[in-house]
């Protein structure tokens, strides 16, 4: 336990300290946001109306965007190979991993929803629709973004491939977030039908990422 | 670093620490000054004492505007003279003007609550400050993403050169895809008529805000010159350290 | 600590297709070194990468005996590749005490950092090391966390004379100890008693 507590604390020593990065995908979601009015006029019972939408496709594409450094920066440096020979399991060293990742680069998108809710002309209470699917959505995003980022590094390929490769997973997932927000706030499914299906599908990613990275990563053994 | 290089800068915090006191002293009076002739102001008859947020709004969109030109006039210094001071100065600047931003934005938007009904439209100013905060957290995240000063330096003059370029051409972007747009109905965020009254504690709002923006800024400076000192001699004693040759 | 004897029988390597070696043999016992050479290419580093569990063993079969039976090969060793495995923004200590945790080490980072020299620097980010601190810091993490067996790739790269002194004492120490070392390399690494095995001219 001592050595997934100290992987936890170094992955967020190391987003938070110069070049660490950790609030870019925040100012990416920030800047996603702000353009959309620009590509669909500045209606404000539109942007109410797809409010939740813009604000769930802004937070997948950021939680994405972060993702690419989550194991290429250790096997640059060669602490993925020590990772690799240690006795701790390998699926708990990426669960550690991937949860520092949402604690700062996911955690961060929801804090900042209510925000940008404002510019979407969504009330109090549809922000914070938003905001609580959002909390529950995005540990969804990172894990199963995990899996594309193992895949990524045990090719030896960053970038696009990853997105290309993960975001058709995500496609429940943002069906159930922007389903429970709306439900939320216009109806007329209850809220709790959705919702609870996005809960299963993180609840359900944590353990299908955390295995599947970790055999991608073994199977990327030479 | 070099010792010559090192001698500027210590004029410089020589002459600020001098100086700060009565900087502060400065900014406190006009602060005073300017408050006491905002509260004589009259109310518009239209929004009430709501227009007194325009003594803080507007000075803040004028620093908004006038860091980034602060900036781009300092990486100039960082490109053609490689002066040392320069890039110390734009750093130090872009968190400064992102907090003046970030304020033009929020006095807005409770500027416009009233007359709009929620805190944001997608007014044609309002938006183009948001354009411009976004591009200053750019300029942040440039900053803090490279660990050496001078690389960072350099890349942070170019998107600003660029940024400073680009600015009238966004701001007269938005302006025209905002009264493509903008229905006739909802009022614009637009100083009422300047009457005398109203223009004499806005000028002396402005030289507060311009005094506190210095202060600010040259504070800063003396922060950021010294953490390059940190930096310099974690450097110095690593290399004294033995064994140090690879 | 019981004598450990690290064997490998009739190993072959296949890399991105090709076969890098094949039918290769070696045995190294506690106490005793192994040095690794040949030209470039003949698979000093895949060698090393095998026992450590990174690269997969196409043919034959490794196995030690005397080391902790419930633990695997790669879980008994250190490795020591050509990168540090080391983050810029974190200062000395912390990346040596993170490794010391994440690989099971009781002592705390400071005496590790004494032995190869570094205690002075523990409160400096790795980034304003030298390449040849960076690399006696990654050897400090094989000082803070017990392993009888090192794999060491180029050990001595970017190390000037005294930090290679430094580093063969504490690879004799560690031999002393009982533990084995398997080092890929050019040139000497001050160890007298080191048995050789050349890859690429048996095969």
């Amino acid at each position: 336990m001592s050595a997934l507590a100290a992987l936890f604390v170094r992955e967020v020593r190391l987003a938070v300290r110069v070049g660490g990065g950790g609030g870019i995908g925040a100012l990416f979601f920030l800047i996603v946001v702000v353009l959309t009015p620009f590509a669909i006029g500045p209606d404000l019972a539109l942007l109410a109306r797809i409010g939740p939408a813009i604000l769930w496709l802004g937070a997948l594409l950021a939680s994405l965007l972060t993702l690419d450094r989550l194991l290429t920066a250790d096997l640059e440096d060669g602490s993925l190979d020590l990772i690799l020979m240690s006795d701790t399991p390998l699926e708990l060293a990426v669960a550690a991993k991937a949860f520092a990742h949402w604690i700062t680069t996911g955690l961060p998108l929801v804090v900042i929803t209510p925000l940008l809710g404002l510019l979407l002309n969504l009330d109090a209470g549809a922000s914070a629709a938003v905001a609580l699917t959002l909390f529950a959505g995005t540990p969804a995003l990172t894990f199963i973004g995990a899996i594309g980022a193992a895949l990524s590094v045990t090719l030896r390929r960053g970038g696009l491939l990853l997105a290309v490769l993960v975001l058709p997973l995500t496609v429940p997932v943002l069906i159930f977030g922007v389903a429970a927000s709306n439900a939320a706030i216009v109806g007329p499914v209850p809220f709790g039908t959705p919702f609870t299906i996005l809960c299963a599908l993180t609840l359900a990613s944590l353990v299908v990422g955390t295995f599947a990275a970790a055999a991608a990563l073994r199977q990327g053994m030479e | 670093m070099p010792i010559v290089d090192l001698a500027n800068p210590s004029r410089f915090l020589a002459l600020t620490a001098r100086l700060m006191p009565w900087l502060i002293g400065a900014t406190v009076l006009a602060f005073a000054v300017g408050l006491v002739m905002v509260k004589g102001a009259p109310d518009d008859y239209q929004q009430g004492a709501t227009v007194k947020i325009m003594f803080i709004h507007v000075p803040s969109a004028w620093l908004a505007m006038g860091i980034w030109a602060l900036m781009a006039i300092a990486t100039f210094g960082t490109l053609v003279w490689r002066h040392p001071l320069a890039d110390v100065a734009a750093k130090a600047a872009a968190p400064i003007g992102a907090a003046f931003t970030a304020l033009c934005l929020i006095t807005g938007m409770l500027w416009g609550r009233p007359m709009w009904g929620t805190y944001w439209v997608w007014d044609a100013r309002l938006t183009s400050v948001l354009v411009l905060f976004l591009m200053y957290l750019g300029v942040i995240a440039l900053w803090r993403t490279v660990e050496d000063p001078s690389r960072a330096a350099r890349a942070a003059a170019i998107l600003t050169l660029v940024g400073a370029l680009n600015l009238p051409i966004i701001k007269w972007s938005v302006d025209w895809w905002n009264t493509l747009h903008q229905p006739a109905s909802v009022v614009r965020l637009a100083g009422p008529a300047i009457h005398p009254t109203i223009l004499m504690p806005l000028l002396a709002m402005a030289v507060a805000f311009l005094l506190l923006m210095v202060t600010l800024h040259l504070a800063a400076m003396r922060n950021e010159i010294l953490r390059r000192r940190v930096r310099t001699l974690m450097l110095m004693q690593a290399q004294a350290a033995p064994g140090s040759a690879s | 600590m019981a004598q450990v004897q690290l064997e490998g029988s009739g190993l072959t390597c296949v890399r991105g297709g090709r076969e890098v070696f094949s039918g290769l043999n070696f045995a190294v016992g506690g106490g005793e070194a192994l040095l690794v050479t040949g030209r470039n290419g003949a698979g000093k580093s895949s060698l090393l990468r095998m026992v450590a569990g990174l690269v997969r063993i196409a043919a034959g079969r490794m196995g030690l005996t005397g080391g902790d039976p419930e633990r695997t090969i790669p879980e008994q060793a250190h490795y020591l590749g050509h990168q540090d495995a080391l983050k810029p923004s974190l200062t000395v200590a912390e990346n040596l005490e993170f490794w010391s945790r994440y690989l099971g080490g009781a002592g705390g980072a400071m005496p590790a950092l004494a032995a190869v020299g570094l205690d002075s620097l523990a409160e400096l980010p790795a980034a304003y090391l030298s390449a040849g601190q960076r690399r006696r810091l990654s050897v400090a993490r094989l000082v803070a966390v017990r392993r009888p067996i090192w794999l060491l790739d180029e050990p001595t790269a970017a190390l000037d004379r005294q930090a290679q002194e430094r580093l063969s004492l504490l690879m004799r120490e560690h031999l002393a100890s009982g533990g084995l070392i398997v080092a890929a390399t050019h040139g000497p690494v001050g160890l007298d008693n080191a048995r050789e095995l050349r890859l690429g001219a048996a095969a």
